[in-house]
């Protein structure tokens, strides 16, 4: 008999009450059986997987020569391109925009605080159609404030911006909160100014939260569809966005194209996904 | 203390003005120029035969979303948080997946799927069913984006809870299904409340997935969503925002759900 054992055997009272149920096979709490992760994988496979795989497929259809055809095409590169820059300026826009917004929202006060941090999550609720009748309705030929960006770039970047909103605010919102304002009092009475002690202290704490909000962000931006269609006019080699394309290939008869365009799409929300996967692991491993 | 008053007051102005042009102004005025031909015309224009239907179609397509996406959103959370198995991480990034795809790829998969000449299309051929173009297409669509939220929703809380109370319950003799009901799902529920919420808002706004596989054919396969776009580009304009109030009232609805659930979930 090893120490070890003797111990165990001679202190009975220092094992938590229920640990004989758990030696004598017991289950540690609910754990999902065999039948859970069965339904869940094939209910996964059958919603999500099949379709995606069908999208793969179809792009390949006429071999990879046909899939690149489409994928090079001036229209679909133009497209492509377009929605990339204009995601990238969104997302760097809502990097500094949700910030000071979430900065706002925590450290301020005022009247009416916890009505406009209620706000900050309308674009989630409002369908991405009405968000662009909204903005064309303000922004757009006839408005009330006398500018007209219908059918231009900008309209599809302020579309952008509308759904993309929430993330950053969302993301920096709860690491603000928590974050020990000692340093920055510290730093403050050694002299520093606001500005200095935000950019030196307080800004490198939200570094991972920001960026983190801005890939879900650009992951939303390049695939948005609904709060673009209509107030980008969607002008080929302008003001069109990849989805759009997509559907209006589609439409034309051109399933291949469309399909092959969409995998691209797929391969860059992937991307999105693979980093924000980093970022949460590096984060971890910076926490221990 | 850190930044000084009239800089703090900039900031502060700063963030409403982005917020104002940004959100609300817009929707404002969507509102006021809903109101402005008078009650009577928005109401007249929200019960037409056609806007009757999609506002049905809509509310079918949510009530089979919801409660099938809840059910096993909270079986997909237990699965990632408390399974041990390979091919977890896998699972776990699979449920985020119609989070980070374009609703017009959700669209397009569907109809390569069940389409006339999809992976299923010659067997529901045979069988006579149709399903793109009509309104199961609409509700699949509507199921696939909804996926997520439930289930990300729950994740979290499950793993703050921990599993001591649920192995007490063991130890006293409960079943797992009796421990589940007892025990966890207690302690989830504003987390499934947040997640069905959320859902909900999701389902009944989706536009892109369902667009690309309606068919667009007025008074049967149209949702709140597309006759807003229907109007819209047939120039009827005070339609379009009559039906878009109406999406914007059920947002502010949704809103105020989130508002008065997230302390519940938070603290719970």
């Amino acid at each position: 008999m090893s120490t070890e054992a003797v111990i165990e055997a001679t202190a009975p009272a220092a094992a938590p009450p229920w640990a004989h149920a758990v030696r004598n096979g017991a289950p540690a709490g609910v754990r999902p059986g065999r039948l859970s992760i069965g339904v869940v994988t094939l209910w996964l496979s059958l919603v999500v997987l099949l379709p995606l795989a069908a999208v793969v497929a179809k792009s390949l259809q006429g071999g990879i020569g046909a899939f690149w055809a489409a994928v090079s095409s001036a229209e679909a590169v133009a497209a492509l391109r377009f929605t990339v820059l204009v995601s990238l300026l969104v997302t760097a826009i809502n990097a500094a925009a949700g910030t000071l917004i979430a900065w706002v929202l925590v450290r301020d006060e005022f009247r009416g605080r916890r009505a406009v941090g209620a706000l900050i999550d309308l674009p989630f609720a409002l369908p991405t159609i009405v968000a662009g009748i909204t903005l064309l309705a303000l922004y757009g030929q006839g408005g009330p404030v006398g500018i007209d960006i219908a059918y231009t770039q900008a309209a599809v970047a302020f579309a952008l911006l509308f759904v993309t909103l929430p993330f950053v605010v969302r993301s920096v919102q709860p690491v603000l909160m928590e974050l020990d304002r000692g340093m920055e009092e510290a730093a403050a009475s050694l002299g520093a100014g606001g500005w200095t002690t935000f950019r030196r202290i307080v800004l490198p704490n939200l570094v991972p939260a920001i960026l983190a909000g801005c890939a879900l962000a650009f992951a939303r931006a390049v695939g948005e569809f609904g709060s673009v269609v209509l107030i980008s006019g969607n002008i080929p080699f302008h003001t069109q966005v990849a989805s759009v394309f997509v559907y209006k290939q589609l439409e034309g008869g051109a399933p291949v194209s469309a399909a092959a365009v969409s995998v691209v799409l797929l391969l860059l929300s992937l991307a999105v996904l693979a980093a924000i996967r980093g970022l949460a692991f590096l984060g971890a491993r910076h926490e221990r | 203390m850190s930044a000084e008053r009239p800089a703090r007051l900039g900031l502060r102005v700063l963030a409403l003005a982005y917020l104002g042009a940004l959100l609300l102004v817009p929707v404002g005025v969507v509102l006021y120029r809903t109101l402005e031909p008078g009650i009577g015309a928005v109401w007249a224009s929200l019960t037409t035969p056609a806007a009757i239907h999609a506002f049905q179609l809509t509310m079918t397509a949510a009530l089979v979303a919801v409660p099938l996406n809840t059910v096993l959103g909270i079986l997909a959370a237990l699965v990632i948080v408390r399974g041990r198995f390979r091919g977890r991480a896998l699972l776990d990034t699979v449920i985020d997946l119609p989070f980070a795809i374009s609703p017009i790829v959700v669209g397009l998969s569907l109809i390569f799927v069940y389409g006339r000449t999809g992976w299923l299309g010659d067997a529901l051929a045979r069988a006579g069913i149709q399903i793109i173009f009509s309104w199961p297409a609409i509700v699949l669509a509507t199921v696939f984006v909804t996926v997520p939220f439930v289930a990300r929703e729950v994740a979290p809380v499950l793993r703050e809870i921990g599993t001591e109370q649920e192995q007490a319950a063991a130890t006293l003799g409960a079943s797992s299904w009796q421990t589940f009901r007892r025990v966890t799902l207690p302690a989830i529920r504003w987390g499934v409340a947040y997640g069905v919420v959320l859902s909900t808002a999701r389902a009944i706004g989706e536009f892109g997935a369902v667009s690309v596989v309606s068919g667009h054919i007025a008074g049967q396969t149209e949702t709140l969503t597309l006759l807003v776009q229907e109007r819209f580009e047939n120039f009827n304009v005070a339609g379009a925002y009559a039906a878009s109030a109406l999406l914007a009232v059920i947002a502010l609805c949704t809103l105020l759900a989130m508002t008065m659930i997230k302390p519940r979930k938070e603290y719970a």
